[in-house]
């Protein structure tokens, strides 16, 4: 990927985006979904939440970390 | 009302039943134990729950990628202070357990968001001296251009930096620049300017499609796919 391509990549935005706040809200029922059903059907579910942990790094940060400590619960 | 008939009573309508082993937590943290057991109960639970909490802080802390700057005492302390206002949100909130997740995943956000809002915090203990003026010139080196592209470096760090003098207004151009150029993190910023991570994302939103848009108009980038090289 040129630099141009990371550029657009980053700039482009996604109106269904739901903001940090909601994805946070939910983001326990999410990780939930991820772990039940597999990532692709939880995306299709909340393609809101998947937008925006997509697209905001510490967010992104987060739902990376509650994953892995709730699959070590779930083991 | 105990806290458990009032949890099962907030849930009226929501879906699926509470799991076994988040109603035991329930059951447990509210309290409820017969004969008199409630309370020894309601403390081991507390413990024990103290103790997943701790565990998944100190993991949280070992995984985030970017380099924090906490570790050996600073690190433990940190996982503590995380685990124990956790602890304190959750004992808090518990009548706000819906029920839609495992009680411990939805236990687990909290420890995850304090680590995030005490790493914010810490980043100021020790921030990371700027580089001054020059770091627009490194803008290429983050979004992967070839660093033997010299005229292509130049041509997107040129045309990015317009972009965020021209269209940006002044809110909007502080926000990006901490971000992007001098690499704050989100949630260090949001602590700096009194923000929150939510207010900073959206204003970071509105300048990324502002800046798009222009570079677009320029004829940097195609209004509907990525450029090719």
């Amino acid at each position: 990927m040129s630099g141009w391509q990371a550029l657009d990549q980053f700039l482009r935005t996604d109106p269904q985006d739901v903001g940090c706040e909601q994805a946070m809200e939910i983001l326990d029922i999410y990780v939930d979904g991820v772990l039940k059903e597999g990532i692709e059907a939880t995306e299709r579910r909340y393609p809101g939440v998947a937008a925006h942990l997509g697209a905001c790094g510490p967010c992104g940060e987060d739902f990376a970390g509650l994953l892995a400590a709730a699959a070590g619960a779930a083991t | 009302m105990s806290l458990v008939q009032s949890t099962a009573a907030g849930m009226a309508g929501i879906r699926g039943p509470l799991d076994e082993e988040s109603r035991e937590w329930l059951r447990c943290l509210s309290g409820t134990g017969r004969d008199g057991r409630g309370t020894a109960e309601r403390e081991q639970a507390l413990a024990r729950l103290h103790e997943l909490l701790l565990r998944a802080a100190h993991a949280e802390l070992r995984r985030r990628s970017r380099p924090t700057g906490v570790e050996g005492r600073e690190q433990d302390d940190l996982a503590h202070q995380a685990a124990d206002d956790a602890l304190v949100a959750i004992t808090s909130k518990l009548d706000r357990f819906r029920g839609n997740s495992r009680f411990t995943t939805w236990a687990y956000k909290f420890v995850i968001l304090e680590v995030s809002a005490k790493l914010g915090r810490h980043y100021w203990r020790n921030p990371p001296v700027q580089a001054g003026d020059d770091t627009w010139e490194r803008i290429p080196d983050r979004f992967g251009a070839d660093p033997a592209q010299h005229a292509e470096a130049r041509e997107l760090a040129g045309a990015l930096r317009r972009a965020v003098a021209e269209v940006l207004s002044e809110r909007q151009r502080r926000v990006f620049i901490a971000i992007i150029v001098d690499e704050i993190p989100l949630d260090a910023l949001a602590v700096e300017l009194g923000s929150t991570r939510n207010a900073l994302y959206k204003t970071m939103f509105d300048a990324r499609r502002k800046i798009r848009a222009h570079l677009v108009a320029h004829g940097y980038l195609n209004a509907e796919e990525p450029r090719t090289p």
